[in-house]
């Protein structure tokens, strides 16, 4: 017996994330995270291996070249997903909750507790992001769990400031006043009525962010403040690689991968962006109703 | 338990400080017996919602004082509001804006019995009470239009088993056909729960169906209160018959009223 034709279902996606600009970030990013996960059972050579001849070109046996320790660059830079992914994701999370935290609090309570909070977050963003990192990497010493904290420290302002003015916009909806008359305390009129109404700007700039994570992350290490060697790690690979600037591939490949995953994270967050956006959101309510 | 009443004595509230302020309710004295439904009429701008603010605390005063049995009613700061004055509740304009988009119907009817004061029904009771599918609870408000939401709300509303509840133009976002239903099962609903209702429109047709008394509002003062169909029938003040003139009548005659 066959099915009618009306009961063949494909899963719907929506038209947004079929745009050639989410497909290239999907592809990017899928490749990068498949690769991290599954490095270790590839048939490669150990990233810290120093066995080979330094310096050799890109062949047959090293599509990416060896470096100048004699190790094989397409290992290090595979294994160097490791290093770099999950610390930017941690890194995105720890300052959203941190920055959210913050932010919502300034944004709820409003007065006193705003002003202190937001000048706090002025503070941090008047200096170059980079320059700060630094000086805090550079206090806290070389290593990328402190490269973390670092970042962690100057990149909360950003998602306080977001966070703060949805909230300020949301506090005074309708609803979240009817919370209120139903004698919801401040914590969970936040937790109910205001946060779950903010979360989906919120996600896309955690997206969005995480690209510059990585970028700002890689930075640390090119400047010897985040992973320590002889970790294989993009950011110290291009900064190896400079010094050696005609052995061209030690630092293309690195930066091509930190490339593609940055562009990547972008157009997924810019999707999403899209896919979130309030006045479609609102269209679909609007059929809906 | 019967009801307590609302009192309010000389309400005054003025927005902006100095030269600039506006005074939006100019002493207001208003009772509202338990089991009266108080209808409040008055053209936009009068001080209408700016009055149920003020009760339900959202509204500082600059005069005058409002008590709940006795007791006055402080601002809604940021704290947790005190357990006695759940005993007031509002339903809101917009049935759009006030339910929250992101959780269930049922959980926010929840919400409300959580607080109730003395028992109240189950979440489909209070749904059934104001004539929606007990199967509403699991669903979300933007899958209802406006007069199953401004339901909702209600039943919201009623499941902290309010002594008080207030109207704060409930009918004016919802189309003509729907406005005098809403209106009379706010009433029925009311009544059956042994609450006082303070129905706040600018629809003097609809408030006179469901009121025991009406207030009329102009620029802050009450300009004339009585028993609903003594307004009706006998206005007193100018503004009064003016309101009255400006109802449409549906006679064919295509009459522009006022």
């Amino acid at each position: 017996m066959t099915a009618p034709a009306t009961l063949i279902r494909r899963p719907r996606i929506a038209p947004v994330w079929r745009r050639p600009l989410a497909i290239v970030g999907i592809l990017f990013v899928s490749f990068w995270f498949i690769t991290m996960i599954i490095v270790p059972f590839l048939p490669l050579a150990d990233p810290l291996a120093q066995d080979f001849t330094p310096l050799s070109p890109p062949s047959g046996t090293h599509p990416f070249g060896t470096d100048i320790l004699g190790r094989d660059v397409l290992s290090r830079t595979l294994f160097g997903s490791r290093a770099t992914l999950p610390f930017a994701i941690l890194l995105v999370i720890i300052s959203l909750i941190l920055g959210s935290l913050v932010g919502a609090i300034a944004g709820y309570f409003g007065g006193v507790i705003d002003e202190i909070i937001m000048r706090i977050a002025d503070l941090v963003f008047a200096f170059p992001t980079i320059v700060l990192a630094m000086v805090v990497a550079a206090a806290l010493g070389p290593g990328i769990t402190n490269a973390v904290i670092a970042l962690a420290l100057i990149s909360w302002p950003n998602y306080a400031r977001v966070i703060r003015s949805l909230v300020l916009s949301a506090r005074n909806q309708e609803y979240v006043v009817a919370g209120r008359l139903l004698g919801a305390g401040p914590l969970s009129s936040l937790r109910r009525d205001i946060l779950p109404n903010v979360a989906s700007p919120m996600l896309v700039l955690a997206m969005l962010d995480l690209g510059s994570q990585i970028l700002l992350l890689s930075g640390l290490s090119f400047l010897g403040l985040g992973a320590v060697p002889p970790a294989a790690e993009w950011g110290s690979m291009v900064g190896d690689g400079v010094q050696q600037f005609s052995n061209w591939w030690l630092a293309a490949f690195p930066g091509l991968a930190i490339l593609t995953v940055v562009v990547g994270f972008n157009f997924i967050g810019d999707t999403l962006r899209d896919s979130l956006d309030p006045r479609s959101a609102n269209a679909v309510t609007q059929v809906n109703a | 338990m019967m009801g307590a009443i609302l009192q309010l004595d000389g309400v005054t509230v003025r927005y902006g400080r100095g030269a600039s302020a506006v005074t939006a309710v100019a002493g207001v004295d208003l009772e509202l017996p338990p089991g009266q439904i108080v209808g409040l009429v008055g053209e936009s701008g009068c001080g209408k919602s700016t009055l149920a603010r003020a009760i339900c605390g959202l509204q500082p005063l600059a005069g005058g004082r409002i008590t709940l049995a006795g007791e006055p009613i402080p601002p809604l700061g940021h704290r947790r509001r005190p357990a006695r004055l759940l005993r007031i509740q509002m339903v809101f304009q917009n049935p759009y804006a006030s339910l929250n988009p992101r959780r269930r119907v049922g959980d926010q009817i929840e919400d409300g019995r959580r607080v109730a004061t003395r028992p109240v029904g189950s979440v489909s009771d209070l749904l059934t009470e104001v004539e929606m599918d007990a199967s509403a609870a699991d669903r979300f408000p933007h899958e209802f239009s406006g007069g199953q939401r401004q339901r909702i709300a209600i039943a919201r509303a009623m499941a902290a088993a309010p002594d008080i509840l207030i109207g704060d133009e409930p009918i004016a976002s919802l189309d003509a056909s729907l406005q005098s239903r809403i209106a009379s099962l706010m009433r029925d609903v009311a009544l059956r729960n042994d609450a006082s209702l303070l129905f706040i429109s600018h629809d003097l047709a609809v408030v006179r169906e469901i009121a025991d008394t009406i207030l009329v509002m102009h620029t802050g003062h009450i300009v004339e209160r009585g028993p609903a169909e003594r307004v009706w029938a006998a206005p007193q003040d100018p503004y009064t018959r003016r309101l009255l003139a400006a109802i449409p009548i549906a006679d064919g005659l295509g009459r522009i009223p006022g």
